[in-house]
């Protein structure tokens, strides 16, 4: 089995908010993350695939298709775009790394092209902090 | 064998040097003209524009320069380099939203502005003539330089 990795970035913008909490027990926990005017990163998005290699084409997975899917499903739909107002996964779930990982992995079940399977999504926030998603 | 001649400089017994250190914060921006229609803001700023704004991990990088000192080796104190910066630049703009910030009120907070905005704060903070170079990278493909 290969794994593959295709790589993209997207600058968005977020905040991190409890609704269920007051002030003081957001602050208390998200520090300045919890400025409701929002902050921002360019993220890097890592999705890997598995699979076996297509002995016709030595290809585990087209890859104009995947970085198409991604394009669709994730990039156009998070970049240059405040994640808290304007991604819907997010009116409900707070935009962490984490969760921000398991938003593109839902986001990319069942769509990755040929026989390859997505194996693992990994979403850096900052060059020294980022968050996989294997699905479990 | 080559010979290299740093002229008067090392027969003075000085020498220049220059020390570059780089700082990191994130933080939200639209741009956008109010002057502008939202068509011309679109075709000008593309998705930049997007109402809602959009975020960097901007990377600060600030080169000082001058005369080598004979007792610490150094060409300027990198503690007081530090906390001016961490000061002046980065607990100001770090986590917030730049259009929200005072300093741009009546600018586009462009990267172009706001390594301007940074310079001029630097100077103020820092001897005369230290600062030799202040870059902004927005992001690994656009980085933006101010010398005046």
């Amino acid at each position: 089995m290969i794994l593959l990795t295709r790589r993209a970035e997207f600058s968005a913008s977020h905040y991190y908010w409890n609704e269920a909490w007051s002030a003081e027990e957001n602050t208390r926990a998200f520090g300045k993350c919890a400025n409701r005017n929002g902050h921002g990163h360019n993220y890097t998005l890592e999705v890997t695939v598995a699979g076996e290699i297509d002995p016709a084409t030595g290809f585990v997975v087209d890859l104009k298709q995947l970085k198409d899917v991604m394009e669709r499903e994730v990039v156009s739909v998070f970049d240059h775009r405040h994640l808290n107002l304007e991604v819907p996964e997010f009116r409900a779930m707070i935009p962490t790394t984490e969760n921000i990982a398991v938003a593109v992995w839902r986001r990319l079940q069942g769509k990755i092209p040929g026989k390859a399977k997505l194996h693992r999504v990994r979403v850096y926030e900052m060059e020294n902090l980022f968050a996989d998603y294997y699905g479990d | 064998m080559e010979v290299v001649d740093f002229g008067d400089a090392i027969r003075d017994g000085e020498m220049r040097a220059y020390l570059g250190r780089r700082y990191r914060l994130s933080a939200s921006h639209r741009l956008f003209c109010a002057s502008l229609s939202e068509a011309e803001n679109r075709s000008v700023y593309g998705k930049c524009a997007n109402p809602h704004g959009h975020g960097h991990n901007y990377t600060v990088e600030v080169v000082v320069g001058g005369e080598i000192d004979r007792e610490t080796g150094m060409v300027f104190d990198l503690g007081r380099l530090d906390g001016s910066v961490c000061r002046e630049v980065v607990e100001p703009f770090d986590h917030q939203n730049l259009n929200t910030l005072e300093c741009f009120r009546d600018v586009v907070p462009t990267t172009e502005n706001l390594v301007i905005e940074i310079r001029r704060r630097l100077e103020k903070a820092l001897p005369q003539r230290l600062i030799v170079q202040v870059r902004v990278e927005e992001t690994s493909n656009n980085f933006f330089e101010y010398s005046p």
